[in-house]
């Protein structure tokens, strides 16, 4: 009976790197993961996330946006020179920094949405780590070939082949590298501009140094450490703990449905031994870019990227298995599950037990949905997330963009001058954030008979004045206010500035004092 | 303790460093290898710094280090640097005529901002950080439009250039009041209705007969330097007695002692110390603060 002495799949000859009996220490050298390439639902999502992000962040700095000719036609740009963000038809002051920290509130509360609901998808799909280690593994599987190839090579002794292989690899990895920090700076300047200074080289040194920085983090840790930043380096995978509970996705080995595994499963049915679904072909444990074995429970190593359940499906369907034997479950379902398939009192597991008469699995097992990432905890999440976005939509939709600041004099506080009145000097800023330019209308109330006039100016003060602002720029303006003091009933008056736009209805008002210097 | 090596613990089977504490050893595990990678990478650094920057203390200095770097020399390249930036601005004011300054915006704004910081450094002694003056001590306040020799940019720079009563400039600005009491030239009660004369120009409080009687007084002994109208002429340094701003106090107290034995301020003259430039740009300074005629 030699055909069923067979494994009925591909063994993969590999261990994880963390088998708990065989726990590394951490002097020990890294053993290196040669992931073998995945196929599947999952697989070709990554893929897709990967174009989108990758996408994202090299074509956004590119994107034209008109704003007029008195600001930049960057959509997307952080003008550090300036102190402005532009973000499409959105620009922000450094004093409206709140709405980027609200950002990063909502940016909070989405890592807990979406780690409550469907696990840790952002380490498995959209983690710049993951997205760029992935993009080095197309690299290399390029240039030395599958796992077992890239394992060969590894081994053999340096030669002309071998030496021209790496020297290839690392020269694209290097230029990803350079491209990656090239992106960046273009966020923080003109890119068409900063690229042409950049080539020629007329660009700031801080351009150049910002590329090399990036291009070695992007090296070190996508080409050379890839697993060992979300091992060792990143806090994620130890707070994940606390977001996590028994309705979150995770990836799950199902060993209600797999275990007692086999290799022989033809001999061991022979035998009338207890079979599970595992082929234990270790197919699970070759794709992990992890390099761990699901199969051993969920653990701070795993990134959820769902490369196990592409490869299990693919063996699954192959030997005629039901596919999920390792998919996205919740551990409420699989508990549930682990109970039906447990023999108590043997504390084995026993597969007919979660299996109908026709071998299929029974309709009382449970299958995770959709539906598991709707429940209150979720939705409280996503309400307060929802709310901070709407609130503050509704602040950017309706804030103003004409701004008023005023210094009173404090040395001297009042000026007697020689005609009895009394006159006090204060510093306005009017700040006009629009990209044009605007004139305003000064006035004041609050004091009886104040008249402005300007230090720089002999005209006669007047009770209206009239001040042109630079487009998207704040005016610092010295402004000499006089009084009759005999006039005023206190010593201290509440004096308000208002300034209104004459060609808008845009107003700003600041309320000051006005010292007359009498008791 | 004759053998350390022979010190393995049973639980790990890890060598110990045979130091114990209450039972607990210490084993002798390697380091770990990113902090092993670190330390060496450190010790790279420390290599390249110490040749290229100061780093090793010698007797009298430290090693230069190929860099040569020196956060004093770096302080005067940069004054040097800013003075270099300023000096098209400075040569223009040395050129321009005081009284033109305000007419090139960017002149004018240089000129003010050198002013500001000159005036911190040898005028808010006396005359106050915010140029309010001092009324006790007759220090005047230079924001008000009373001016005792005159508020015009010219009239400025020539105070500030020779000073007030400074006997080492030939050109400074002289005027002395008669001790009316203290030399006898005038008799108290004269002096007390002279007061009230005073006060009454500006529509304080007085006795009006008083001040009448005392009308042909002032027109006889103060109206050749204070005007007939009591307005002041500033060519002679004599104060406007009509108007709201007292150099040395509106009381009759304050007046009737000024007359009877006047006090009389002092200024240096800046011209020699601080240059023409200089002295321009605290006289633009000066006429920017609210008063300049």
């Amino acid at each position: 009976m030699a055909t069923t002495d067979e494994p009925v799949a591909q063994q993969h000859d590999v261990e994880p790197v963390n088998r708990r009996d065989k726990q590394q220490p951490l002097y020990a050298a890294r053993k290196k993961i040669h992931p073998k390439r995945a196929e599947g639902t999952f697989r070709r999502f990554k893929w897709l996330v990967m174009a989108v992000t990758l996408g994202i962040y090299y074509i956004t700095p590119w994107i034209r946006w008109d704003r007029g000719d008195f600001a930049p036609d960057q959509a997307v740009l952080i003008d550090l020179v300036n102190r402005r963000f532009y973000f499409f038809f959105i620009e922000i002051w450094p004093q409206e920094f709140y709405y980027v920290a609200g950002m990063l509130v909502m940016a909070g509360i989405g890592l807990f949405l979406v780690t409550s609901s469907v696990g840790r998808a952002w380490c498995g799909y959209t983690c710049p780590q993951t997205v760029w280690v992935d993009l080095f593994l197309v690299i290399e599987r390029a240039v030395e070939g599958e796992r077992n190839k890239r394992i060969k090579l590894d081994k053999e002794p340096w030669s002309a082949s071998k030496i021209g292989k790496r020297t290839l690899k690392h020269a694209i990895w290097v230029l990803i590298a350079l491209s990656t920090g090239g992106a960046w700076i273009f966020y923080f300047a003109d890119a068409p501009q900063l690229a042409m200074n950049f080539i020629s080289g007329e660009a700031p040194g801080v351009a150049y140094s910002t590329v090399a920085v990036l291009a070695f983090t992007t090296y070190t840790l996508g080409g050379l450490m890839r697993e060992q930043v979300c091992t060792y380096m990143c806090p994620w995978p130890r707070i994940q703990g606390a977001m996590l509970d028994e309705h979150s996705l995770t990836v799950t080995y199902n060993n209600w449905r797999g275990e007692p595994r086999s290799r022989h499963q033809k001999r061991s049915q022979e035998e009338g031994k207890p079979i599970g679904d595992c082929v234990d072909c270790n197919a699970c444990v070759a794709v992990c870019p992890m390099g761990i074995d699901i199969r051993d429970g969920q653990q701070l190593e795993c990134i959820t990227c769902a490369l196990c359940i592409d490869a299990c499906d693919a063996v699954m369907d192959k030997v005629g298995h039901e596919r999920g034997l390792i998919s996205y479950a919740t551990l409420s379902d699989y508990n549930s599950n682990m109970r039906m398939a447990l023999n108590e009192e043997t504390g084995r597991i026993e597969p007919e037990r979660v299996r109908d008469s026709d071998r299929k699995l029974s309709s009382a097992v449970k299958h995770t949905t959709i539906k598991s990432v709707f429940r209150p905890r979720t939705l409280a999440y996503f309400s307060v997330w929802a709310l901070i976005g709407l609130a503050m939509s509704y602040h950017v939709a309706t804030r103003g963009r004409l701004d008023l600041n005023i210094l009173h004099d404090r040395n001297p506080l009042f000026v007697t001058l020689s005609n009895g009145d009394v006159r006090n000097g204060y510093t306005v800023k009017v700040l006009n954030m629009m990209p044009e330019p605007r004139t305003v209308r000064v006035s004041l109330s609050g004091v009886p008979g104040a008249v402005m006039s300007l230090p720089e100016s002999s005209d006669d003060p007047t009770d209206v004045l009239y001040l042109d602002v630079e487009p998207d720029k704040l005016r610092n303006q010295r402004i000499f206010v006089r009084a009759n003091p005999a006039e005023m009933p206190d010593a201290t008056m509440e004096l308000t500035f208002t300034v209104q736009d004459i060609f808008g209805s845009e107003r700003a008002e600041y309320e000051t004092r006005f010292e007359t210097g009498g008791l | 303790m004759s053998d350390i090596k022979d010190n393995v613990d049973q639980v790990t089977g890890v060598e110990t460093t045979g130091h114990v504490w209450d039972g607990i050893a210490e084993l002798n595990n390697p380091l770990p290898r990113w902090w092993l990678w670190i330390f060496y990478a450190c010790i790279a650094f420390s290599l390249g710094y110490v040749i290229y920057y100061p780093a090793i203390p010698l007797i009298n200095e430290s090693t230069k280090g190929v860099s040569e770097f020196s956060t004093r020399a770096n302080v005067e390249k940069d004054l040097q640097a800013v003075a270099e930036a300023n000096s098209g601005l400075v040569a223009r004011i040395a050129s321009t005529d005081v009284a033109d300054i305000a007419n090139d915006s960017e002149l004018l704004r240089f000129a003010i901002a050198g002013g500001s910081s000159a005036y911190k450094v040898y005028c808010s002694q006396c005359h106050g950080s915010g140029a309010q003056g001092a009324k006790a001590q007759g220090y005047p306040n230079l924001n008000d439009d009373a001016w005792l020799w005159g508020g015009t940019i010219d009239a400025i720079y020539t105070t500030i250039a020779h000073g007030v009563r400074y006997e080492q400039d030939e050109d400074t600005r002289v005027s002395e009041m008669p001790a009316f009491g203290r030399d006898g030239i005038l008799t108290g009660d004269e002096i007390k209705a002279l007061a009230n004369y005073v006060r009454s120009l500006s529509s304080l409080e007085h006795d009006p007969e008083l001040a009448a009687s005392a009308a042909t007084l002032f027109a006889d002994n103060c109206a050749a330097c204070h005007g007939e109208d009591g307005k002041g002429i500033a060519d002679v340094g004599a104060p406007n007695l009509s108007d709201a701003v007292w150099h040395y106090g509106s009381e009759a107290a304050q007046i009737t002692a000024q007359i009877r034995n006047p006090k009389h301020g002092v200024m240096p003259a800046w011209l020699d110390r601080l240059g023409d430039v200089n002295v321009k740009q605290l006289a633009v300074y000066i006429h920017s603060l609210g008063g300049g005629e």
